[in-house]
């Protein structure tokens, strides 16, 4: 009797488990089409563009980092926080195959993100272009 | 024993019954007030951990034991994440929300000072422990330290709670 509600408590616990996991995983395509539709409508688009997407990856803006600060000029390549010193897994999919593959957590760091280096969130046509960009970055 | 003799023997056993009582409380007032009352609770990770504590607060950091700092400074932290000691570390509100009640639940139990400082190195505790006494302040300056907020670099086990002197070894 207590193996079987031990075995059953394990089972519950590994849906529970599975459950916690992200309930969305995406390809980074499909989170780049996600982008696409939220970016749909607004003022003044353009066609994702990875050279725009590149050249704001590399330049400062309104703060003293940019996003090459931490993930390098090479998004292939491991980065390091330039405060913290910590490591920083590849930012391109290309070379992390688990980059651009959970919603919520593309959510959670481009609003950090662009916060830290823009003191502002990022407008979609913004995001679309560096991930267009990113998506270009071969390992 | 006389009736005289009883009653000072009974005296004598309620003034010490008294004594015995009072010793603990008194103790504990002096422990509380350790550091002027700005002392850490037990540091050990707590046996029951949380997952979103242990993935969302070790992403930058060593995700700091709860019981280095008092409830309130939690509550403080966790208010402020979008401005995080000069990044954007905010979170979506149920994960703050979740992560907040678990800090807060094992928040030191020895504070007992009305601070709430949002940094660890901030408190009393902390710089008595690390004074210019305990440690050369040289080792501040080796770039395998960087800062006081890099607890692991002298404290090897510094990700379970435990800063025992035994686990403490300075980088050179």
């Amino acid at each position: 009797m207590f193996r079987e509600l031990h075995v059953l408590g394990l089972a519950l616990a590994t849906v529970a488990g599975l459950m916690a996991q992200p309930a969305f995983a995406e390809t980074s395509n499909e989170i780049l089409a996600s982008i696409q539709k939220e970016a749909a409508g607004t003022p003044g688009l353009q066609e994702f563009s990875s050279a725009h997407g590149e050249s704001f990856f590399k330049v400062k803006h309104a703060n003293e980092w940019s996003c090459a600060s931490c993930h390098t000029e090479n998004p292939a390549a491991p980065g390091k926080h330039a405060k913290t010193g910590k490591a920083i897994q590849p930012l391109a999919p290309s070379a992390n195959a688990e980059r651009f593959t959970n919603p919520k957590k593309v959510a959670k760091w481009f609003k950090r993100n662009c916060n830290d280096v823009l003191n502002r969130i990022c407008t979609p046509q913004e995001k679309g272009d560096v991930l267009a960009y990113l998506l270009t970055v071969k390992k | 024993m006389s009736i005289h003799k009883q009653k000072t023997f009974r005296a004598l056993a309620v003034v010490l019954l008294a004594m015995g009582a009072a010793m603990p409380a008194a103790q504990a007032d002096n422990d509380s007030g350790k550091y002027g009352g700005e002392n850490r609770g037990k540091p050990l990770q707590p046996a029951q951990t949380n997952a979103k504590f242990q993935q969302e607060c070790s992403t930058c950091h060593i995700a700091y034991s709860p019981g280095l700092l008092p409830a309130e400074s939690w509550r403080k932290v966790m208010a402020g994440l979008d401005k995080h000691f000069g990044s954007d570390a905010s979170l979506d509100a149920q994960d703050n929300k979740e992560i907040t009640a678990f800090l807060v639940n094992n928040a030191s139990n020895r504070w007992s000072a009305p601070t709430a400082p949002l940094r660890i190195s901030e408190a009393a505790w902390f710089k008595r422990e690390h004074d210019g006494r305990e440690i050369n302040p040289e080792v501040w300056k080796n770039p395998k330290v960087k800062s006081p907020a890099n607890c692991a670099a002298c404290h090897t086990q510094a990700e379970r709670g435990d800063f025992s002197e035994r686990n403490i070894k300075m980088p050179r």
